[in-house]
């Protein structure tokens, strides 16, 4: 069929391989999906019969002891845990970590800022095993140090309150988590930062304002859904780390604002612990507190996509 | 079977070279016991897959090396993935054979032997691991403990280095106002059941949260592995932590004298572990050596706190083909030079009653 004049585009080059190409995509897209409903679907099949022998309130119950008979388990103080844990982490990380990343994209010389870049990303490739067991063997010491000294000066806190021993705490868990999400946090904000409008920056330095008050006023409003993400993100890992937390706490299963007394416990660290020696029954309800951290973990990336979205409006119209 | 046909066999070997460098060119030579005290390593080929027990798997690198060294064409692969899993594993039918620091369970049995189409499948006591008691405690390297002050220690009644009971089992020693830093494992455990069967048997009221893998008292703190808890002990002067003797030993940590039913406070050696042992009660039938351990036993010169991991193995219709393996493999491990090996890696050899009833429940398998 002839077309008359030169309206129409040719019809079959390269089609097929347009045709390929939107398939394998679509595959690629869709095996997302079937991942998670699958291991939603994995998680709940298995859960289900230990949830179902549990004695305890397997919401409210501390402890943890789905191997003997009957079984009583509960997920309160690994969830505890769980949480506070990448509290800590936050709070120390975020600051440091912007901190970090400003001074890579504002500040430093582009040869410091390349060099530093590559040791802050050399951090994210250490194993984690390997931080627990620096956390255990040696972080420990000066963090029992401090924990000494917090509880002799602020012991009137809750959080500082006790008579030891310290040191396998919430607070080491904290910290040595708080290196392993520091990377994650500093790179990704730094790329965000770098992507600032070089004309906000100028406008903004054209008006008088100072170094800082050029970050305040152009770079932090214009990167801070980038920030928000990186720090879900960053959480995101917090909350899912097993090793550095099964080698760092002190695995006492209460739920307690204390965070320098020995203890503490977290889900993922608990199904690193329980899992070798587990029967049917532990193996069920290891697997159920899996399912009950994919929830958290789905709340908290559910959250960051509504407060990136909200901020993309409005940073896009900004822009 | 092969035992018969090669007797003569084996004799000639035995003359032409002594003991074990014969496997090789020998390859089905398969006496099991030639002569009096000289040991043949009965030889097969063919892959196991075993896993279980963490407790025994410096115990199997050992064997294992020794026999695949022996037999050219055997594999033997033991995976140190907790006496849960390993179980879980023998019962679906991906280990060949399991180690377990406990004996089957009642729910357990039925589904092993159904693994083992219909059989009976046995346990079979192969490693005797001392639990030992170390510490680490500035200007005292000669600790005694009676049971009812280590049940105080750790339920947490008893607090401080300088306790009136702690003074009383250590007369003349000088015992620091120090807190008690009690270390316990915070992964389920074999080490965890027998410290804390231990305990109920022998501490009486003094102990009040049963046996059990899992550690329940409160407070102390928690650390993962023998290893983690040899660290913990090892890094914190004023802690105290129980642990299989070979972790204790590698951290180079002091061990307490352990008060036993005899009224002796007895040092941890292999020879005293395995006198506690020698006491159990074989609970098992048939060719099954289920053992009771009698914690609290009278035996003079016995070190009561003691672990024994078992061989979890169908005693017939086992995985196809591997049976020949199994029980060749089985057989070196039980005999006097398996056990032997034992002794240097922080392991107590098995007592010569309870070994002899091993010996022949593998000898019976088919």
């Amino acid at each position: 069929m002839v077309q008359p004049g030169g309206g129409w585009l040719p019809r079959r080059k390269g089609f097929g391989a347009e045709r390929a190409f939107s398939t394998l995509t679509l595959v690629a897209g869709a095996m997302v999906l079937v991942i998670i409903v699958a291991i939603t679907a994995f998680l709940i099949a298995k859960a289900i019969p230990a949830l179902q022998a549990d004695e305890a309130n397997f919401i409210t119950e501390t402890d943890w002891f789905p191997n003997q008979e009957p079984p009583e388990f509960g997920i309160a103080a690994i969830a505890w845990g769980t949480l506070v844990t990448s509290l800590i982490a936050l709070i120390v990380a975020v600051p440091i970590a912007l901190g970090i990343a400003l001074y890579l994209s504002h500040y430093a010389g582009r040869r410091v800022a390349t060099t530093f870049g590559f040791l802050v990303d050399l951090l994210a490739a250490v194993p984690s095993v390997v931080f627990g067991l620096w956390g255990f063997i040696v972080f420990i010491r000066p963090v029992r140090t401090f924990s000494v000294w917090l509880n002799d000066y602020f012991g009137w806190l809750p959080f500082f309150d006790g008579t030891g021993p310290f040191g396998r705490s919430f607070l080491l868990g904290g910290l040595v988590l708080a290196i392993m999400v520091l990377p994650i946090i500093t790179a990704l904000s730094r790329e965000v930062f770098m992507q600032t409008p070089t004309t906000d920056e100028e406008a903004a330095l054209s008006l008088g304002a100072t170094r800082w008050e050029m970050i305040r006023t152009a770079v932090l409003p214009y990167g801070r859904a980038g920030v928000i993400a990186s720090i879900m993100l960053g959480l995101g890992r917090a909350l899912g780390e097993t090793i550095a937390l099964a080698l760092t706490l002190g695995f006492i299963n209460e739920i307690t604002v204390n965070i320098i007394q020995n203890g503490g416990n977290s889900i993922a660290a608990n199904i690193a612990n329980g899992f070798g020696e587990a029967g049917d029954i532990g193996r069920g309800a290891l697997i159920a507190s899996g399912l009950v951290l994919f929830g958290i973990t789905l709340v908290v990336n559910a959250a960051a996509r509504v407060i990136i979205y909200r901020r993309r409006e409005f940073t896009e119209s900004a822009a | 079977m092969k035992l018969q046909r090669h007797g003569t066999v084996a004799v000639a070997v035995l003359t032409a070279s002594l003991a074990l460098g014969a496997c090789g060119a020998e390859k089905d030579t398969g006496a099991a016991v030639v002569g009096a005290n000289v040991w043949k390593i009965n030889c097969a080929t063919g892959t196991l897959n075993a896993q279980g027990s963490s407790a025994q798997k410096n115990a199997m690198d050992e064997w294992r090396k020794n026999y695949q060294q022996q037999c050219p064409g055997s594999t033997i692969n033991y995976e140190p993935t907790g006496s849960g899993a390993g179980v879980q594993a023998f019962i679906s039918g991906t280990a060949d054979f399991a180690g377990s620091d406990t004996a089957l369970t009642s729910a357990q049995q039925p589904q092993a032997n159904g693994r083992c189409g219909g059989n009976q499948a046995v346990n079979l006591p192969m490693v005797v691991g001392p639990i030992a008691v170390a510490y680490n405690l500035s200007g005292v390297d000669n600790l005694q403990l009676k049971p009812n002050t280590l049940a105080g220690i750790f339920s947490g009644d008893i607090e401080q280095w300088d306790d009136d009971a702690i003074k009383a089992d250590n007369p003349g020693a000088a015992l620091p106002s120090e807190t008690i830093q009690s270390v316990h494992r915070s992964d389920e455990s074999g080490t965890t059941g027998n410290f804390t069967g231990y305990l109920t048997a022998a501490a009486g009221s003094s102990w009040t949260f049963g046996q059990g893998q899992a550690w329940k008292a409160p407070g102390g703190t928690g650390s993962k592995g023998s290893d983690g808890v040899a660290q913990s002990v090892s890094s914190t002067d004023g802690s105290i932590g129980y642990m299989e003797l070979s972790f204790a030993e590698n951290a180079g940590l002091n061990m307490a004298k352990i008060q036993n039913g005899a009224g002796q406070f007895q040092e941890l050696t292999p020879e005293a572990a395995s006198k506690t042992i020698e006491g159990a009660q074989i609970t098992g039938t048939g060719n099954d050596v289920t053992l009771n351990i009698d914690y609290a036993t009278k035996a003079a010169g016995a070190y009561p706190i003691v672990l024994v991991t078992y061989e979890i193995v169908c005693s017939k219709g086992g995985p196809a083909g591997k049976t020949p393996l199994i029980k060749g493999f089985l057989d070196y491990t039980a005999s006097g030079d398996g056990q032997g090996v034992l002794n240097g890696l922080g392991y107590a050899p098995l007592p010569g009653n309870v070994q002899s009833r091993v010996q022949s429940s593998v000898n019976n398998i088919s």
